[in-house]
């Protein structure tokens, strides 16, 4: 079914994102309490960078249709890709 | 034709006449061309000899039959104008035949009536018409006659005999009668006579006397009663002679030959019966006549006796007559004066004795010549009665002998004519020998062509009717070829519609099938139902459209249009949703942007798609609202066009969607392709009423 297929990606989105986030997060957490002397910074980094990879993971998943007959059109032209 | 001539020549008159204002008339006289005048006068000659040609033909046939009959049988239609002008043909054809038929024999007809024959063909036809059955029937008829003129002949012979026969035996019966009596008369007046001598001679006593008188009176009585007897005898007998003799005469007047011999015994019968009567009567009358001269004697005995008795009376008045027994009584003077008287008596009687034996001479004489007259008379009366009886007797030789003499010719004739019988019989059979010749080649002739005819025409009719028959057989034969036919292409067709039925019912299923789709739950696969169709497929076309079935339809099912609907439904906002998101623009944010346009953005839930989309109906609010209206009216393709139309993602999204529409529309449009195939062929296949 094509229209689950966006839910399944929103799903997926969230998942990887709060995946990424609470990675982040713990990441930033763990990492501004050990290495960051607990700062918030490292936390909000974490977060920050695990919601922007979550982001650009979604966005990625989202796009993914489009941008795979792109490479392959680009591909196909140039002839450089392997 | 001659109105025409006429008027012919009034024309040229007129034309050739100078004075034109002519009468008619006036015209006649004008002699100025001969041509007028000359064919009139050609005209006139020439009826002149058609009307004297007629007439003498008339006249000559009205004269000579043969030459009427000739002209009736060579120009047609003259039988009619000479029976017109003369009346009937005369028919003396038939008169020769008649009086032929009546002379001959037997073997004489067939020749005559040939000859009859040739005669009546001259002849008309009713001549021949009743010539013809004179030719066939005069044997029959003669012999017809001739058995009757026998059977008459016959009848009046025995009618003859029978009364010859009658008359003879009542004439003999008569006569015998007659002679009987005779001879009775003749016995009694012999006897009395006898009786009568007796008495006159004997010299008996008186008691024998008056006995013998007695018996004298009654053998008078009874010679009496027998000679009227015999008379009455001999007068009937004579009559049952004279009724025989008529008899035989009036057989005689008959000329029946055949009684000739009958006729002949009965005139000979006759002829003994009256000399045999004659014979009696002359026996009984010289027995009369001697009687006569014995009563004569009697009487003068007596009567001398009486004059004695009265002389002895009158001298001795005493004296009784029977003077016999009176010699005692008798006295002196008595007896004296009786041998006076006796004495005186004895001379008278020498003295008449004395003058008779002088008379003797005379006496005989006289008696003599009595006698000779008498016996002249009697000699004649013998003689004319021997005569007679010679004269009938040698009659009757002589008709004897012509009797025989008859026969005797008769037979001879008989033989002559029986020879010239052969004869003719001969020379018939030769001639008959050739005719049959000629007839029978004839015949054969007419028999062989006569069965070529036949032959010919059974020939003909075998061939029409083999032809017929052929004709019939092949029509018959066409018919069932026909019939075979129909019935193969009412087979055929029930196979077709058998089929078509099959096909339909098949397709039915298939249809039956696609409604099994559930809610959310797609038709069970239609595999079965497009291997069941495509099994009771018989043609390309329906074999096409079952195999263009999509392979989804068949292993999946189709989603139902309702399911389609509610999908469509849940899709909708989805593709709201992802409006804005295509190839260039498919960021988070983006997103983010249509998400928030499709929260903003409100458009009518259903809205009637125009005819011709123009490029502002290319949104895709407004597409899905039109899809939604059409869904909502039931217009799955138009509504999966519409959804068509989107592109992006919202394409991407209603994908899925769009491919189970194509799928179902696609079977549903085979479906109904085979349900109109099956409903057709069904339709084609069914026979109207």
């Amino acid at each position: 079914m094509s229209e689950k297929e966006l839910g399944k990606k929103w799903d997926r989105c969230l998942a990887d994102g709060v995946i990424k986030l609470g990675t982040g997060l713990g990441l930033g957490i763990v990492f501004s309490v050990l290495f960051f002397k607990r700062r918030t910074w490292p936390i909000s980094l974490g977060s920050g960078a695990g919601l922007g990879m979550a982001y650009a993971n979604c966005q990625n998943n989202l796009r993914s249709h489009y941008l795979q007959h792109r490479i392959e059109a680009v591909c196909f032209r140039t002839a450089s890709c392997w | 034709m001659l109105g025409v001539c006429l008027r012919g020549a009034h024309a040229t008159v007129r034309k050739n006449c100078v004075r034109s204002p002519l009468t008619p008339l006036q015209s006649y006289r004008c002699y100025s061309t001969s041509r007028s005048s000359g064919a009139s006068r050609v005209v006139a000659l020439g009826l002149v000899t058609v009307g004297g040609g007629v007439g003498g033909t008339l006249l000559y046939s009205k004269w000579d039959p043969k030459f009427r009959a000739a002209v009736e049988k060579n120009v047609p239609y003259s039988d009619w104008l000479l029976g017109l002008a003369l009346g009937p043909a005369p028919e003396d054809a038939r008169l020769p035949v008649r009086k032929q038929v009546r002379s001959g024999g037997e073997h004489l007809f067939t020749r005559k009536c040939k000859e009859c024959h040739k005669h009546a063909d001259v002849s008309e036809t009713a001549a021949v018409a009743s010539a013809e059955p004179l030719k066939e029937r005069p044997v029959d008829e003669v012999t017809a006659r001739l058995v009757q003129q026998d059977q008459e002949e016959e009848k009046l012979l025995a009618s003859l005999s029978s009364r010859l026969e009658d008359s003879l035996a009542s004439s003999a019966k008569a006569t015998l009668q007659a002679i009987g009596a005779q001879e009775v008369a003749l016995q009694a007046v012999t006897q009395h006579t006898r009786k009568l001598k007796d008495a006159m001679e004997a010299e008996a006593p008186s008691d024998e006397k008056s006995t013998q008188w007695k018996e004298l009176e009654a053998a008078l009585a009874e010679r009496t009663a027998a000679v009227k007897d015999a008379t009455t005898t001999l007068s009937k007998a004579n009559e049952a002679l004279e009724g025989l003799k008529s008899v035989i005469n009036q057989a005689k007047g008959q000329k029946v030959a055949a009684a000739r011999p009958l006729i002949l015994a009965a005139e000979e019968n006759l002829h003994q019966m009256v000399v045999d009567l004659d014979k009696v009567v002359s026996k009984v009358r010289s027995a009369e006549s001697e009687a006569k001269v014995v009563s004569q004697y009697t009487e003068l005995v007596n009567e001398a006796k009486q004059q004695f008795q009265r002389e002895v009376s009158s001298l001795t008045p005493e004296i009784q007559a029977n003077w016999k027994g009176l010699t005692g009584k008798l006295s002196v003077d008595d007896l004296n004066a009786l041998i006076a008287h006796a004495h005186r008596r004895i001379d008278q009687l020498n003295r008449e004795l004395a003058e008779q034996r002088v008379r003797e001479q005379i006496h005989i004489e006289a008696a003599l010549e009595q006698q000779k007259v008498e016996d002249h008379k009697v000699l004649d009366a013998a003689v004319t009665t021997a005569m007679g009886h010679v004269k009938e007797e040698a009659r009757l030789n002589l008709e004897q002998k012509l009797a025989e003499l008859r026969e005797v010719m008769e037979a001879e004739m008989r033989t002559q004519l029986r020879r010239q019988a052969a004869a003719h019989t001969d020379h018939v059979r030769d001639v008959l020998k050739v005719q049959e010749q000629e007839l029978r080649a004839e015949a054969e002739q007419v028999l062989n062509s006569k069965i070529l005819d036949q032959e010919t025409r059974y020939r003909q009719l075998t061939q029409e009717q083999l032809d017929n028959f052929t004709l019939d057989m092949n029509a018959a034969y066409a018919r069932l070829k026909g019939i075979e036919e129909a019935i193969d292409s009412h087979a055929v067709a029930e196979e077709t519609a058998r089929e078509a039925h099959q096909l339909w019912l098949s397709v039915e299923a298939l249809s039956y099938a696609l409604k099994s789709a559930g809610a959310d739950s797609p038709s069970m696969p239609l595999e079965d139902a497009a291997e069941a169709v495509r099994a009771s497929c018989h043609d390309d076309f329906c074999s096409a459209l079952a195999s263009a079935l999509p392979q989804e339809s068949l292993q999946r099912g189709v989603y139902s249009e309702a399911s389609l609907r509610a999908r469509f439904n849940a899709l909708r906002s989805l593709a709201r949703r992802v409006a804005l998101i295509d190839e260039s623009r498919n960021s988070l944010y983006q997103y983010f942007l249509s998400y928030l346009q499709a929260a903003l953005l409100f458009e009518d839930q259903q809205e009637a798609p125009p005819s011709q989309l123009s490029g502002a109906d290319l949104d895709p609010f407004k597409l899905l609202s039109y899809a939604s209206y059409c869904l909502e009216h039931g217009d799955l393709e138009l509504a999966a066009k519409l959804v068509n139309q989107l592109r992006g993602e919202a394409r991407r999204v209603v994908e899925d969607w769009l491919t189970e529409a194509r799928l179902t529309l696609e079977t549903r449009q085979v479906v109904s392709l085979l349900s109109a195939y099956a409903n057709a062929a069904g339709l084609g296949t069914t026979q109207a009423p």
